[in-house]
């Protein structure tokens, strides 16, 4: 009853085309968007904010980048961290090494040499498809990380190859708050997804589904297959190594090349299978998902052993964990091939008719 | 000249040992599609499985034989519990459930076993060869040796199994081709069972070979990541492929860290098997003996 698109009528093609057509989904984002802008940063404690907003907004958009790649593209890559490690070494050297520069002009380098690297190594998928484009990929992924601990220009001469993220300053404020650092993730990731849906729905966005689906066919009705598949690993990058440069400096602050191990990517391709491969709500609601288990894991164990007193080893904690965690993805994937989007989906049908479903 | 045979000996040996691994892959891919991340540990599980018989005072083949149960009956579970209700799905969900896989066991494994490092006896000492070393000067380990040796009788092994007998013959049938397995009779969950044991079976030996070689411990499921340039260089569906691959990769990574590592400032093993494995697909997209992919539209 709410939620139905009955007695909107169009009457331009520019209506007709706008990304919310229904009133009440431009309700709902907006309501979001000033929930996630105002209402958060006012009630959210420092932990919530550091320790899992900001960390759960930049992971989004490197599931975001992954999902233009994977999802919309078909090209499976497991170099998602590697991307995000170029982007926040190299956010850092713009930071270090040209004066003055705003920040969010390093980020964007950052995000641009992470494009450079994405198509090098996008390169490859020309040729190969499938899992051996899969495998190929894990080249990039440990040959960046052993570029940057071996290139000492990389990490300003650091022995340990440990960096120190410089502190943020927008038009001369400080920013070095909790809140003032998830204001400006959100910022950016808000933007960066919306033009992202933009994108999807364009002529490029409708190339890489063209190319996902059968690129053989796709390059029969025209569509350029080398253009096409490199601005895919090119975009995807971009996404991948502003979320990395985010990540080391608003989340991290100190970051080591083992930060971004090929643990971080196989999470990242999580967050896209949970959430919905070729979908934009889904990297956000998988790596809500991905980034919430281990807390309330974590929150359950620590139940447990306060009721019934039981001495819980960390082990024994950690061992259950990723049991429950592996048998969970086993259990989405069984039950929902689609992932948490196409719940969803079936939510937003089932509400178009509610309450009276015949 | 010594010195390099002996590198070059060292790294073919080595390769054995990463075609052991790359094996398990194959037989799962070939007859299934499935992509079987947690093959690594399968390893791990089966060697720390083995290991804590063996620590418990039980007979060295009376542990195997349990081991090998172990192994069987999980394979049969994860046919059941985790492939069956996945029919029909795309390959790239097969294979996260198959990561999934990978953290429910080494959590199982874990929980039962214990984290801690073991050593693993075979018998069989990690020094070089009197003889060879002697006559030669050329240095190779014995239990390399042996670990080529298992390895050569265990595709020996498999080869009789699939081209002899009736079981082998089914397994090739469902591999070339699922449909028209089905439509003749053979029961393709049947098929998939027993090829997730042999992969178990496969697992166990690599397990002891890499846990007498690096001890019973949790880098083990690593080895997973060497035998995929290994794996993607022969293609998948290919146990040839498993082996040549393993020697290739083994023998050009060796030779490439002991006269290219240094004027780069070595660790390069950690990625030139995969840039390796990469050059070798620009020119054959399929690896050295895949089949070849026929686009259709």
């Amino acid at each position: 009853m709410l939620y139905r698109e009955a007695g909107q009528f169009k009457s331009s093609y520019a209506q007709d085309q706008q990304i919310f057509p229904i009133l009440q989904d431009r309700v709902g984002v907006a309501a979001l968007l000033a929930v996630a802008f105002v209402v958060v940063p006012l009630i959210g404690n420092q932990y919530w904010l550091q320790a899992i907003l900001t960390p759960f907004l930049i992971l989004s958009l490197a599931a975001l980048g992954l999902n233009i790649l994977t999802g919309y593209a078909g090209q499976l890559s497991l170099g998602t961290a590697a991307f995000m490690a170029v982007g926040a070494f190299m956010a850092y050297n713009a930071q270090l090494r040209i004066p003055g520069i705003p920040i969010i002009g390093s980020f964007v380098i950052g995000g641009l040499c992470a494009a450079v690297v994405g198509i090098v190594f996008g390169l490859p998928s020309l040729r190969i498809k499938g899992f051996y484009l899969a495998v190929a990929t894990l080249a990039c992924q440990f040959f960046v990380l052993w570029t940057i601990n071996r290139v000492p220009w990389i990490t300003n001469n650091s022995s340990s190859g440990v960096i120190t993220a410089q502190k943020i300053v927008i038009l001369g404020y400080p920013v070095a708050h909790a809140a003032g650092k998830y204001l400006l993730t959100l910022a950016i990731v808000a933007v960066m997804a919306l033009l992202a849906k933009n994108l999807m729905r364009s002529e490029t966005g409708r190339a890489f589904m063209a190319v996902r689906d059968m690129d053989v066919a796709a390059s029969v009705i025209g569509i350029p297959m080398m253009k096409t598949k490199l601005l895919a690993f090119a975009i995807s990058s971009f996404y991948c190594g502003v979320a990395g440069a985010l990540y080391a400096f608003c989340y991290l602050g100190t970051v080591e090349p083992e930060a971004f191990t090929l643990d971080l990517s196989f999470q990242v391709l999580f967050m896209i299978i949970i959430g919905g491969v070729g979908s934009i709500l889904g990297s956000f609601l998988g790596a809500a998902f991905i980034t919430l288990m281990p807390i309330f894991l974590n929150t359950v164990s620590d139940w447990i052993s306060g009721t019934f007193s039981l001495e819980i080893s960390h082990a024994l904690v950690s061992n259950t964990q990723a049991i429950i965690f592996g048998g969970l993805i086993i259990f989405f994937l069984i039950v929902e091939p689609n992932g948490l989007a196409r719940l969803w989906q079936i939510t937003k049908e089932k509400l178009r008719l509610w309450p009276f479903p015949h | 000249m010594s010195f390099f045979i002996e590198v070059l000996a060292g790294g073919l040996l080595a390769g054995v040992m990463y075609s052991l691994v790359a094996l398990g892959f194959v037989l799962i891919y070939k007859a299934s599609g499935v992509f079987n991340y947690a093959q690594g540990s399968m390893v791990f599980f089966a060697a720390l499985c083995f290991v804590s018989l063996l620590e418990d005072g039980i007979n060295f083949w009376v542990a195997i034989v349990i081991t090998l149960a172990v192994m069987v009956v999980l394979g049969v579970l994860t046919e059941r519990i985790v492939l069956r209700p996945l029919v029909n799905q795309p390959p790239i969900t097969l294979f996260m459930a198959t990561i999934g896989l990978s953290f429910v066991l080494e959590g199982i494994s874990q929980l039962i076993w214990g984290s801690q490092p073991h050593g693993l006896e075979l018998g069989i000492q990690d020094v070089p060869i009197d003889w060879l070393s002697q006559k030669a000067n050329i240095n190779i380990s014995q239990l390399d040796f042996f670990a080529a040796f298992v390895a050569g009788a265990l595709v020996a092994g498999l080869a009789v199994f699939f081209q002899k007998t009736r079981i082998g013959r089914a397994l090739r049938a469902v591999a070339d081709d699922h449909q028209a397995a089905l439509s003749i009779g053979i029961p393709l969950q049947h098929i998939w069972m027993i090829v997730w044991a042999v992969a178990g079976f496969v697992a166990l030996v690599a397990g002891l070979m890499w846990g007498a070689r690096n001890g019973v411990q949790y880098s083990l499921t690593f080895v997973a990541l060497k035998a995929l340039p290994v794996l993607i260089l022969g293609g998948f569906e290919s146990i040839p492929g498993a082996i040549v691959g393993g020697l290739i990769i083994g023998a050009s990574e060796k030779i490439a860290e002991v006269y290219l590592g240094p004027y780069v400032g070595g660790g390069i093993e950690s990625w030139f098997p995969y840039v390796l494995a990469l050059a070798f697909l620009l020119v054959r997209p399929q690896g050295l003996f895949g089949e070849k992919i026929i686009d259709r539209v």
